[in-house]
């Protein structure tokens, strides 16, 4: 098994539209859904800055959703069994590592985080693109790559306003317990 | 690849999610196996009013509350007897169980021999990170033996129990293991387990972050079983011998018949029981 959300190693091997666009739609509505999750998470854990960020980085993802939607208007998408998506063994490529957050977590690591998942987006993209042998996939994934690219200088800049915490921040003498 | 052009399914995973907000630790592995849960319930379409999802005590325990499906948060280690009188009373109803490594191999455990041996068609789901969470890091009948923690200095010194190796000898008719931090492998299991009559075990390792930092490795410990699985008791018993407890995959598909008492005209009702125990 490969480790938690790392890109795809197989051969992608995604040859019709259809295809890719199912793929790009789940890919884009797993990331839109796992942020807003951890958006809760922060909710329930009082831990509201992380949570707003997480909340605005879910609604980037669902106005990413709403084009591939746009994109997809008119076509017959393929229903894949989770299992068959080509990110075999882990979550969709653009999914934030959800087990690596941390209820004392700060913006730092929230954007880092969406960092590495933009990373892996891009790079799930121009994978495709490079296998294909469907020019108007090829054409579609390079340009969803190169959105991607864009949204990593982004949050390049945005992560500037927050440096790495010291050591130590994520002490608690009393870690949480759940309320029954 | 299974593709399906013609057939779109009706009901997507969040369907199955209730409007509650988990209160699990952010970076717990149980936000990922509800997720493969619901997963699972979206691929087998079944309708949300014909499930029930049942649980005992613990973190893992409070998944019948986040599912949007009938549920049963019910007392610690009882998950299993629960929805066995579910199951023989109601068999149109395709019954999970979610349990922990403390709710479902301590306190449960009796149970979990005797629910294997009778072979009702549950689905047992026990999320396992070898911790009690909910109490604050006590070792759990999985915990390794050296786990150097404060609430236990130096390790229990104690041999885990090993989960696959009591539901083989017990007689569960499927037995398999998954990880978290695999959603769509994990949803694949709880889908097969669900469809394999009889009593369908599957252990999910699934990190405790807050108690258990070093859990965060799994990651890179966790492997395919290089094996397909069998149907077979004896070669399934060696393969455990040998097993690291990180191998996932499906190791057992036994064919014994579920157990399924008839169901017949109810002999007395709620009130004439009462009666009974009346003082």
């Amino acid at each position: 098994m490969k480790p938690t959300n790392a890109s795809p190693t197989e051969n992608l091997n995604i040859n019709n539209i259809e295809e890719f666009l199912a793929h790009a739609r789940a890919m884009e509505r797993e990331a839109a859904d796992q942020y807003a999750e951890l958006a809760e998470q922060m909710e329930v854990h009082n831990n509201r800055e992380v949570a707003e960020l997480f909340a605005r980085l879910s609604a980037i993802e669902g106005k990413h959703v709403d084009k591939i939607v746009e994109k997809a208007a008119n076509r017959d998408l393929p229903h894949l069994a989770p299992w068959d998506f080509k990110w075999q063994g882990d979550g969709a490529p653009e999914s934030a590592a959800a087990m690596e957050a941390h209820y004392m977590m700060t913006p730092h690591h929230a954007l880092t985080m969406a960092l590495d998942a933009e990373q892996r987006a891009a790079d799930f993209y121009r994978r495709v693109a490079d296998e294909t042998d469907d020019p108007q996939v090829k054409t579609m994934s390079l340009e969803m790559a190169a959105e991607e690219v864009e949204h990593i200088a982004w949050l390049k800049d945005w992560l500037k306003k927050y440096p790495e915490p010291d050591v130590g921040w994520d002490d608690d003498l009393d870690p949480p317990m759940l309320q029954e | 690849m299974s593709m399906d052009t013609v057939c779109k399914p009706e009901l997507v995973a969040r369907d199955y999610k209730s409007d509650i907000k988990p209160v699990w630790c952010p970076g717990c592995g149980d936000y990922s196996v509800l997720s493969s849960i619901t997963k699972a319930l979206a691929e087998l379409q079944l309708p949300p009013e014909d499930v029930a999802v049942i649980s005992g005590i613990g973190c893992s325990s409070r998944i019948p509350a986040y599912v949007d499906c009938y549920g049963f948060h019910g007392v610690h280690g009882r998950s299993l007897p629960l929805a066995t009188g579910l199951k023989v009373a109601r068999p149109d109803l395709t019954v999970l169980v979610a349990s922990g490594d403390g709710d479902g191999f301590s306190i449960g455990g009796n149970h979990f021999m005797h629910a294997a041996r009778r072979n009702v068609d549950l689905t047992y789901i026990v999320m396992d990170n070898r911790v009690y969470g909910m109490t604050k890091g006590q070792p759990s009948p999985t915990t390794e033996p050296d786990w150097d923690s404060a609430l236990a200095p130096g390790g229990t010194g104690i041999s885990p129990f090993r989960p696959l190796v009591i539901a083989l000898a017990a007689g569960a008719n499927f037995i398999a293991r998954g990880f978290a931090g695999d959603p769509n492998g994990t949803a694949k299991l709880i889908t097969e387990a669900i469809r394999h009559p009889g009593f369908s075990f599957v252990e999910l390792l699934s990190p405790c972050i807050t108690f258990r930092p070093d859990q965060k490795n799994w990651k890179t410990q966790v492997h395919d079983a290089v094996v397909d699985p069998t149907d077979d008791m004896g070669r399934a018993a060696r393969r455990l011998m040998t097993d690291d407890g990180f191998n996932t995959g499906v190791l057992f598909t036994g064919e014994r018949a579920p157990y399924q008492p008839p169901v017949g005209q109810a002999t007395a009702t709620v009130s004439d029981l009462e009666e009974r125990f009346a003082l």
